[in-house]
């Protein structure tokens, strides 16, 4: 195992803790404590296997525990969330909309939904990384898309509420 | 049985399809946006153990006790060398090895901007970095061992401004020199071959300067060009 092979995951991780926190600070402390937890458990990955799965677990287990001891920020009243929106519209409103949406699922579906959305695991790999079963990750990436998509089609309007958020702000 | 004309499992499909679509656009960018260091950083130090690790599993026929106090040592040595205050003499250099390395590694592959000043200003290249390392570089040619300048680049080190230099031969093979003031350093050191890192190579320290020469070549190829290297920065 060389340096080259960690150092290639890199972009990779970020992104996904990008999208799974939806937070560029979050995302790369998160990927910080990860690559440090993987120095004090390296004695635990076995050479030649799938680094890139070894890491995601470790990420996993770092965020949902974090989510846990946390404030149940995910459950925040899309009102809240919405007034993180900056102003200005632009091309990448529907990417906004995605991430706070994403974010208004609780940790543990938006997981699965990422890793084999995003990240293009196998319902195996997937049910491997968050140590759940098969049968669970289906049934959770079941409830992510209905959820996700009942987020995303209520709502189309935000722009329009820009102003009156505005006021929410102080 | 009759089925509705408007099949609901592929409309499913193809809302899951326009889903994933989406959240493959999220934050592209950062798939190709440079890394923070300090992630590096702790990804080589991640990558450093693991690689120890692989060597003592490819040496499993030795006894598990051996196995075991060995791995120990090992780890206690990191721990005590990231741990704790550089006390070996070689140390500095041995990071500045390090650090050559992982340059090579985050510019090597790099397509658009593989440097910051190309071998067609080569004496702006030249002067801009003579200042910032605070000494007159000479760009050392490898045309005849087949490398072109490609250009240079500044980077941070541990004591001072580094400057990257990057050769490419015909087949699109690259290699970096590396080199910066090494103060702390022996003043002058032979050739030291580093195989562990991102890329192999080899570095030297001269007059209070080190120098790393890296790329995915073989040791001796390495070694040719580093003799190369180091004759023409010869005074």
């Amino acid at each position: 195992m060389n340096r080259t092979q960690v150092i290639e995951q890199l972009p990779g991780l970020r992104r996904y803790a990008r999208v799974l926190t939806g937070d560029a600070w979050a995302a790369d402390d998160l990927v910080q404590d990860t690559l440090e937890r993987a120095c004090s458990k390296w004695l635990l990955w076995r050479s030649g296997s799938d680094l890139r799965a070894w890491l995601f677990t470790l990420m996993h287990n770092l965020y949902l525990n974090q989510r846990r001891g946390a404030p149940p920020l995910a459950a925040v009243d899309i009102d809240e969330v919405r007034d993180q929106l900056p102003g200005a519209p632009g091309p990448s409103d529907d990417a906004l909309d995605l991430e706070r949406c994403l974010q208004r699922l609780p940790a543990d579906q938006r997981a699965v939904l990422l890793l084999v959305g995003l990240e293009d695991m196998s319902y195996e790999e997937t049910a491997r990384i968050l140590a759940i079963p098969v049968g669970t990750v289906m049934s959770r990436l079941s409830r992510a898309r209905i959820r996700l998509r009942a987020l995303m089609e209520r709502t189309p309007e935000p722009p329009v509420e820009h102003a009156p958020a505005l006021r929410r702000l102080k | 049985m009759m089925t509705p004309p408007h099949d609901t499992s592929t409309d499913d499909a193809a809302t899951w399809q326009a889903q994933r679509d989406q959240l493959k656009a999220l934050h592209q960018d950062l798939l190709h946006a440079p890394v923070p260091e300090a992630l590096q950083t702790a990804a080589l130090r991640l990558a450093d153990r693991q690689a120890q690790q692989a060597q003592w599993w490819r040496w499993g026929g030795m006894a598990a006790s051996v196995l075991f106090a060995f791995v120990l040592g090992w780890a206690g040595r990191a721990q005590w060398h990231h741990g704790s205050a550089e006390t070996a003499a070689q140390a500095p250099t041995q990071r500045f090895a390090q650090q050559a390395a992982l340059a090579h590694a985050v510019y090597q592959p790099e397509v658009r901007h593989p440097v910051e000043v190309g071998a067609a200003q080569q004496e702006h290249l030249v002067q801009w970095l003579s200042k910032r390392l605070g000494r007159p570089l000479r760009l050392p040619v490898l045309a005849p061992q087949g490398y072109e300048l490609v250009g240079g680049r500044l980077l941070p080190g541990d004591t001072g401004a580094r400057a990257q230099f990057m050769y490419q031969d015909g087949a699109g093979q690259r290699i970096t020199l590396y080199l910066g003031a090494l103060p702390s350093a022996a003043s002058e050191t032979a050739f030291q071959f580093t195989g562990d890192g991102p890329v192999p190579g080899f570095y030297w320290t001269d007059a209070g300067f080190g120098y790393a020469l890296s790329g995915q070549l073989t040791r001796a190829q390495l070694l040719e060009l580093a003799t190369a290297v180091y004759r023409q920065l010869q005074p």
